[in-house]
């Protein structure tokens, strides 16, 4: 692959695989107050490592999870359940086209 | 710029209940949701969708937009009639925080044209604020080669570039990018800093790339777990062998046990993406038949019947 002269090369992180990110982190990351992302873990929408609020840990992937389940909310007027249910049944339909996909039907 | 017929894009009459509208609403975004929809156009169709509601919603915007008029068709070259919103009084000074279908504050320049930037973007009235830059987004396409081993792409991502004039072009923006290795389909990279430039002194946002592989003659993937299917002959099922098989990171050879049979899985343990827990690879086998299209083959077969009298391949179904 050849390169485009003059372009600095640029490395990024693999977002998913961020991790040790605090309560404040994911606040900060979503542009919400703590008690939001505190409804998402007591919802089960996710769920970090550590008991105490203080002491919890997300990923990148808890970090996506709760960006979308605050869009839902706020451009599809969900309330908190109805967010989770929704990407709960994302999750679903994601492993199904991710099974027929193996099956070789895209 | 183009007319925008936000009723179309709705899908409601020009006389529709103030009801109706927030009812379309609410339908069409769960459609074109981006976090729900596969559609590749979906991002775009959700912002003009949310441009369309914030003004049909409010009384006073679907008011100075009806004033247009109905004989503008969508597309349609437009420019505002000189003093056509006099006599309008907004109330506000602009959107103020986002509410429902407003998260996206890039609105059309058509919206801008009628309602003025101030209604497009809360931040036009405080000038000396500083806010950190929006995130963008791209989808890249790599081999799933590339994520055994981590490569380099060359990438371009067409961009809207606003000029001293305030007119929006789309720019191709170049960049060299980092493939790292054990990247899987659906996975982001995000590169800091390369998203839209910052208002005022606020930081730029960053750039995410959506990873996807591109479609390949003979593996598939899952998650982490790549899957070949492995055509093999009778004899090498029934009686086993040892075979050659490719993976993404080279030959290896794979013991086929013997009373192997079609669609039988056997795993490479580790052979799949790379990665802390490294997905593993499967060997489905297929298995396929000489062909009996000759003398000697047709006889073959023939005899293979007469040995095999008691077997019946369809007991189970009864038949």
């Amino acid at each position: 692959m050849e390169n485009e002269k003059g372009l600095p090369q640029l490395s990024g992180i693999i977002f998913e695989e961020l991790n040790e990110l605090t309560l404040a982190d994911l606040s900060h990351a979503c542009a919400v107050q703590a008690d939001c992302i505190v409804e998402l873990v007591e919802e089960g929408v996710i769920v970090p490592i550590g008991r105490e609020p203080h002491r919890w840990r997300f990923s990148g992937v808890h970090l996506h999870r709760a960006s979308v389940a605050l869009r839902l909310q706020r451009d599809l007027g969900l309330n908190l359940a109805g967010a989770a249910l929704a990407l709960q049944l994302l999750d679903e339909v994601e492993t199904l086209r991710a099974r027929l996909k193996v099956l070789g039907y895209d | 710029m183009e007319f925008k017929d936000y009723y179309k894009i709705m899908g409601v009459a020009r006389d529709a209940t103030q009801d109706e509208i927030k009812r379309a609403y609410r339908q069409l975004a769960r459609k074109y949701h981006p976090d729900v929809s596969k559609s590749p156009d979906a991002e775009l169709r959700f912002k003009e969708l949310g441009e369309a509601y914030a003004v049909l919603k409010d009384l006073e915007k679907r008011a100075a937009y009806d004033q247009l008029g109905s004989n503008w068709k969508s597309g349609q070259d437009f420019r505002p009639p000189p003093d056509w919103n006099a006599g309008f009084e907004f109330s506000g000074d602009g959107r103020g925080a986002p509410g429902e279908g407003e998260s996206a504050n890039d609105f059309s320049d058509f919206f801008e044209s009628i309602f003025g930037r101030g209604f497009a973007s809360g931040t036009q009235a405080h000038a000396a604020s500083h806010r950190r830059g929006q995130d963008h987004h791209a989808a890249v396409s790599i081999d799933l080669e590339d994520a055994y081993t981590g490569a380099t792409r060359t990438i371009t991502l067409q961009r809207p570039e606003v000029d001293a004039t305030g007119h929006v072009s789309m720019r191709g923006h170049t960049l060299n990018v980092t493939i790292p290795r054990g990247i899987r389909a659906g996975q982001h990279i995000r590169l800091a800093g390369q998203g839209a430039p910052g208002i005022g002194q606020g930081k730029p946002g960053d750039l995410y790339l959506e990873i996807g592989f591109n479609p390949h003659a003979h593996y598939r993937v899952d998650q982490r777990d790549v899957y070949l299917d492995l055509p093999v002959a009778p004899w090498e099922a029934a009686l086993g062998a040892k075979l050659n098989v490719p993976t993404p990171s080279g030959i290896v050879e794979l013991k086929i046990p013997a009373g192997s049979v079609a669609g039988g899985k056997l795993r490479l343990k580790g052979r799949g993406i790379p990665g802390n827990t490294p997905g593993d690879f499967y060997v489905v086998l297929q298995i396929v038949l000489p062909s009996a299209d000759d003398e000697k083959a047709n006889a073959f077969y023939l005899y293979m019947a007469e040995q095999f009298k008691t077997f019946k391949p369809r007991a189970g179904l009864g038949v």
